[in-house]
């Protein structure tokens, strides 16, 4: 079963504004009932440009039907252009979190909220840009290439789990690993090695494991993590919030901390902590 | 909240005798049962015991049993046994719809050389028995089949097919895990080889499985160790489960002779007619004539299967789904799709799988909750006002 929050449990139960507008200012249709999941999602305008009204219809999963009603609940008040900035992460982040394996669903739900401003803008439906990669769920290597970018996705998995892409006959892993590859500018280490990473790039990339993979998952006990120095393979850091004070913080360093960043960075990494 | 559990085809109730009856096993009668002393030694005559059960459950012999830790063991087991007791042949021929339990050997298998031959089913789920008869020849190792379908119910005619198998001179396994305990089972009359059990399907704890083979086939142990089992399967044996399978044979053996599986069907058939009728655009899924008396698979359309079961779940309601969602993968149940079930109901498909246990007082309770459930879906599926838009 999977592990939804109480948020995404009270959006499912109790979905906030279900329905259709009939003279609705932008309508954004994504999904197919092939795919497993759909929605529609409608706005309007009031006279000062700004969303006054939002509503959906969605086939899918319980947290495809939450992260439409959250999305419907966000956008109330914005303006298209603060609207257009709404991600996929804002949306999961807004339910407390998603699993992983739905990720995909809060990516739907930027997705209509995309094409319903397009349709509003008299934006042409865009032609499917790109090549299309996945034939089952029919995923170019654009948003393929998109939401590895945004999401700074390091496995077919985390693609799959994000736009579906691999999921159904897995003919294109081979073709999303290059995607990835491209963007992390590293080598599958299956095939080739990967080149060591520059200490520029290192300190940059383990900053960015820290704030994008660490601190969201340290911020449910309250804690929190700030980097302070790096010496060759030594990561030195600070623990701050609960974990400052929590006994079992040199756990969550070593067992936690250190192995995701070596997963993520480089696999010789020490953690250290400066007090 | 009670819980009302409909979802025995994915593990039932332990029998509070079998727990009775196992217990003991777990704390004073501790032995070993291949020890010298009395102490072990009267821990083997319960063995002993329990194995005449079980053989008398499917209608073999208890030299012919062989303990294991679960069904995906009994399946691997025979089937590797299989080939590597036949290394001039290759090939296996299997169904599109089996148990991911045997399913996934098969791929493992493939890299190592085997042929596999996957016969297809048509729209209800039946065999096609031309395209299995065409593909053996002298190549094939073994033929493997489900006895019955986990997720629709639906019967294989596995006596049948047996015996034209084993008149080729093919051995035959099968997957009868979803048949014990629920309908009459006798494989002396069948050209079964092998065949597999798993205890939690029939009220015994999870954690102990059986293997059927038949005197004088031919086999190679999974598992090298010890004497215990003849050779057959090595390690010391799990006492106190082994003790519960047996009860549990026993107490599956009185409800079918009591022909108890009959009042099952009859809660199963109130259930599916009442919910067809109350449940507009709602399928079932499978040959209905040749099926387990206790399974029925619903394909609500235009709505998903996760969604439903959660809000099943809010009413204590607990079932199955062959939607995508529910099981972490993509697509949805590749036993729907080898049926060729559209998407529309593949996805929107859930199973219910009745035991012994339950009442229909509950039965009654669901076909209460369900409709309400499907209409809220609905009024939220943009799939369903465009159905209605085009009907009107």
């Amino acid at each position: 079963m999977w592990e939804y929050t109480d948020k995404v449990k009270d959006h499912f139960l109790h979905p906030r504004n279900v329905g259709i507008i009939d003279d609705a200012d932008g309508v954004g249709e994504v999904g197919s009932l092939a795919c497993g999941d759909a929605l529609t999602f409608y706005f309007k305008l009031d006279e000062n440009k700004k969303i006054a009204e939002a509503t959906f219809q969605t086939f899918g999963c319980a947290s495809a039907i939450a992260s439409s009603s959250a999305l419907t609940e966000m956008v109330k008040g914005l303006t298209l252009e603060e609207a257009k900035k709404i991600t996929n992460e804002d949306l999961a982040d807004y339910l407390g979190g998603l699993p992983k394996e739905k990720m995909h669903c809060s990516v739907m739900g930027r997705d209509a909220l995309e094409k319903a401003i397009s349709c509003h803008l008299g934006e042409a439906e865009k032609e499917v840009e790109g090549e299309i990669v996945c034939e089952c769920f029919g995923v170019t290597d654009i948003e393929i290439d998109r939401v590895v970018r945004e999401n700074h996705l390091r496995t077919i998995e985390d693609v799959t789990d994000f736009v579906k892409a691999g999921g159904g006959c897995g003919n294109c892993h081979d073709r999303i690993q290059e995607i990835i590859d491209g963007i992390r500018g590293t080598v599958h280490p299956g095939r080739k090695k990967s080149p060591a990473l520059t200490n520029l790039q290192k300190i940059k990339l383990i900053e960015e494991s820290i704030e994008r993979e660490i601190n969201p998952t340290l911020k449910k006990d309250s804690g929190k993590l700030e980097l302070v120095d790096v010496d060759g393979n030594r990561v030195l850091v600070r623990m701050g919030g609960n974990c400052a004070s929590c006994i079992k913080s040199p756990v969550t360093l070593k067992h936690y901390v250190e192995s995701k960043l070596r997963e993520l960075v480089a696999p010789d990494l020490t953690v250290e902590e400066v007090q | 909240m009670d819980v009302i559990y409909l979802d025995n085809n994915a593990t039932s109730k332990v029998a509070p005798e079998v727990v009775e009856a196992m217990l003991p096993y777990l704390s004073e009668h501790y032995g070993n049962p291949s020890s010298m002393h009395s102490f072990g030694g009267d821990v083997g005559k319960k063995i002993k015991e329990a194995r005449q059960n079980v053989a008398d459950l499917i209608g073999a012999t208890p030299e012919e049993i062989v303990f294991t830790s679960c069904g995906t063991e009994s399946d691997g087991t025979a089937v590797r046994a299989a080939i590597e007791s036949n290394p001039d042949r290759k090939h296996i021929v299997t169904s599109r719809v089996e148990h991911p339990a045997i399913k996934n050997l098969y791929e493992t298998l493939s890299k190592k050389g085997c042929q596999v031959t996957f016969v297809p089913v048509d729209n209800e789920g039946r065999l096609d028995l031309d395209y299995l008869y065409k593909s053996l020849s002298d190549d094939t190792a073994i033929v493997s089949l489900m006895w019955a379908n986990n997720e629709t119910g639906v019967i294989f005619p596995v006596e049948e097919i047996s015996r034209e198998v084993k008149d080729r001179g093919i051995l035959f396994h099968t997957d009868a895990v979803q048949v014990a305990g629920k309908m009459a089972m006798d494989v002396s009359a069948t050209g079964i080889d092998m065949l597999s059990l798993s205890g939690h399907k029939f009220h015994a704890p999870k954690g102990i499985g059986v293997l059927y083979i038949r005197k004088g086939t031919k086999f190679a142990p999974y598992m090298i160790g010890g004497h215990q089992e003849h050779g057959r399967r090595g390690g010391t044996e799990n006492v106190a489960s082994i003790i519960a399978i047996g009860k549990a044979a026993e107490l599956a053996k009185q409800h079918i002779d009591d022909n108890g599986y009959a009042c099952v069907g009859e809660l199963r058939d109130k259930l599916e007619s009442k919910l067809l009728e109350r449940i507009p655009y709602s399928i079932v899924n499978g040959d209905t004539k040749n099926r387990l008396p206790n399974t029925t698979s619903i394909a609500f359309e235009y709505v998903e299967g996760e969604a439903i079961l959660l809000m099943m779940n809010e009413h204590g309601i607990c079932a199955s789904s062959g939607s995508a969602c529910t099981s972490g993968s993509l697509e949805p149940s590749h036993v729907l799709r080898a049926m060729g079930v559209p998407f529309t109901a593949a996805h929107g498909s859930i199973r219910y799988s009745l035991s012994r246990y339950n009442t229909e007082k509950e039965i009654d309770f669901v076909i209460e909750r369900m409709p309400p459930i499907i209409e809220r879906l609905r009024e939220l599926s943009p799939f369903w006002k465009q159905k209605e838009k085009l009907n009107s």
